[in-house]
């Protein structure tokens, strides 16, 4: 049952689910990324922590505050680059950047529970709230090579 | 005052977002504008513009008249003593700015105190902020009620003889709390400090007198109250402004130049370098012509009726927290339980309801409130309560679409 069919497109029940139950919650110990970022227009923020081992993402956990759409952003993306190199990982970052401009994206990548995220797009106002932990990860895997 | 009347003016009203009629809750962010301002916007801009203060011809003269003209009516405005007190600027925040970094860092040394509120606006924090570390001066906060007010028993206890400015807003953006600034004031002044009040939330919305506030410094800005966005106001006591340096050098502002050595017009020009804002205080101008011809009296009251009213519908939605004191200036924040602000204000947008949602330039006050942002509604001469009534609708609606998509 659809209760509203524009909102819909933003709020996928996948979404929501991240939100409510987010994946890979909490901070590393033995992390050797660590990245804080904020979205000072609005008070968002994420924590991120990352263990990578010749140059793959052996472990990543998130924490922070935020909207249902930059938490559930957080938790896909953190849930997305376990095990992948660092390559793979900047690579699906610009799959997923090109994917909130609208624009043509790479989508023969499994991009798994990420695609619910498509909707995002034609909110706006809400992009800067899904790209603020894949920003967080862009950021930190650049400071690390 | 008729707010059905008044929205006739307001050409920008008259629209549908995403398929609804519009509904704008943003005021305390920034006001529309009634067509008065904007045609004397076009009517400057197709006629006389010119530069101001310097060319012999035609319409410089009457840009210059219209630019003068526009002083005199801030000044009438907020019943200053004089035009030479009134110093436009680019908004509050350059206003705060100027205090801060003219008077602030000459007059303060170590061991002074600057006296501020938890409920300030980040342009009334972080000048004083960066006026403390360069003088080495202590900045300290009176603390708040529980309901967010201010107590004056708070405030004598915070300002000491220490104290060389208390910089407190008149209204706040988040709470809605109405500040006794004359009040403050006389607190400020046993003390020897001087009393800087940010009317950013409150000049658009009730009369201010400079005088009957003895306040020595009033900042607002053009855009909350009906004039366009670049123009704003610095009030400060003549005696004050006379004995400070301007922040910003150039044309304009000088009285003669030399090769190692500059004199400076003076007020209230010398505060005014570069060509200045001579669009945006005409266009000021007839914004306060036309909040005159309505009534500041008359605006207040239908604030105070919408905002008593819209606390009355929203509290009785279960789930929904309400912030700030009862009596209040025209604004209301809150928090839906499970709900994230943003999420609020993108179900309203699709409802075509604009509203504010973040954590409203005020990191401090959250911190205070104990949330990371929350939503609010803001409310002007053009919202009537039939606004209201589809904004407690739609939160109705928010509430029962993330029930179910949870």
């Amino acid at each position: 049952m659809s209760f509203d069919n524009h909102l819909d497109t933003l709020y996928r029940q996948v979404i929501m689910d991240h939100y409510k139950n987010p994946r890979n919650r909490g901070v590393l110990e033995d992390e050797n990324i660590d990245i804080n970022m904020n979205n000072p227009t609005c008070g968002d923020r994420v924590h991120l922590t990352m263990k990578v081992e010749d140059g793959k993402i052996v472990d990543a956990k998130f924490e922070g505050e935020g909207c249902s759409i930059s938490m559930s952003s957080a938790s896909m993306m953190t849930q997305a680059i376990k095990g992948k190199t660092v390559e793979e990982a900047l690579a699906l970052s610009k799959i997923f950047s090109d994917m909130m401009q609208g624009k043509e994206y790479d989508d023969s990548a499994d991009l798994g529970d990420i695609e619910a995220l498509q909707g995002v797009s034609k909110f706006p106002a809400r992009i800067k709230c899904a790209t603020l932990a894949w920003k967080a990860m862009e950021k930190g895997l650049h400071s690390q090579k | 005052m008729d707010a059905k009347e008044v929205r006739q003016l307001f050409p920008i009203l008259a629209q549908e977002v995403n398929g609804k009629p519009l509904v704008y809750l943003d005021s305390a962010a920034t006001s529309q504008k009634p067509l008065p301002v904007i045609e004397a916007l076009d009517k400057y801009y197709r006629e006389y513009n010119s530069n101001v203060h310097r060319g012999v011809h035609t319409l410089g003269t009457k840009a210059t008249d219209a630019y003068e003209g526009a002083r005199e009516k801030v000044r009438k405005f907020i019943n200053a003593k004089s035009t030479q007190e009134i110093i436009f600027t680019r908004g509050t925040t350059t206003a705060l700015n100027t205090v801060a970094a003219s008077y602030g860092r000459t007059n303060l040394r170590e061991g002074d105190e600057i006296v501020i509120t938890y409920m300030e606006h980040h342009s009334n924090i972080i000048p004083w902020q960066q006026v403390a570390k360069y003088t080495g001066a202590t900045l300290k906060y009176i603390p708040l009620q529980a309901d967010g007010s201010i107590s004056l028993d708070d405030v004598e206890k915070t300002v000491t003889p220490n104290t060389k400015i208390v910089s407190v807003m008149q209204v706040s953006n988040v709470l809605g709390a109405i500040n006794p600034i004359k009040q403050i004031a006389q607190i400020a002044h046993k003390n020897g400090a001087v009393m800087v009040v940010d009317a950013a939330q409150s000049a658009p919305h009730m009369k201010i007198d400079v005088q009957d506030l003895d306040c020595d410094f009033l900042a607002f800005s053009g855009h909350k109250m009906c004039g366009p966005t670049g123009i704003g106001v610095l009030y400060g006591k003549r005696a004050l402004l006379e004995q400070m340096e301007p922040v910003e050098f150039g044309g304009e502002m000088i009285d003669f130049v030399g090769l190692y050595e500059s004199t400076w017009k003076e007020l209230p020009w010398k505060f005014e370098g570069g060509t200045p804002i001579i669009a945006g205080a005409i266009g000021l101008g007839v914004a306060i012509d036309f909040l005159e011809q309505i009534g500041l009296d008359s605006i207040s009251a239908h604030e105070h009726k919408l905002a008593q009213y819209a606390l009355e519908q929203l509290s009785a939605i279960e789930g929904l927290t309400i912030y700030g004191p009862k009596e209040r200036s025209g604004l209301v924040t809150f928090n839906i339980d499970e709900v994230h602000p943003h999420d609020v204000a993108t179900v309203l947008d699709a409802e075509g309801i604009a509203v504010r949602a973040g954590h409203h330039c005020a990191q401090p006050l959250m911190k205070w409130l104990n949330v990371t942002a929350t939503a609010r509604a803001s409310f002007y001469l053009y919202n009537t309560e039939e606004d209201i009534d589809r904004l407690v609708a739609a939160l109705k609606k928010t509430k029962e679409y993330f029930s179910h998509v949870f």
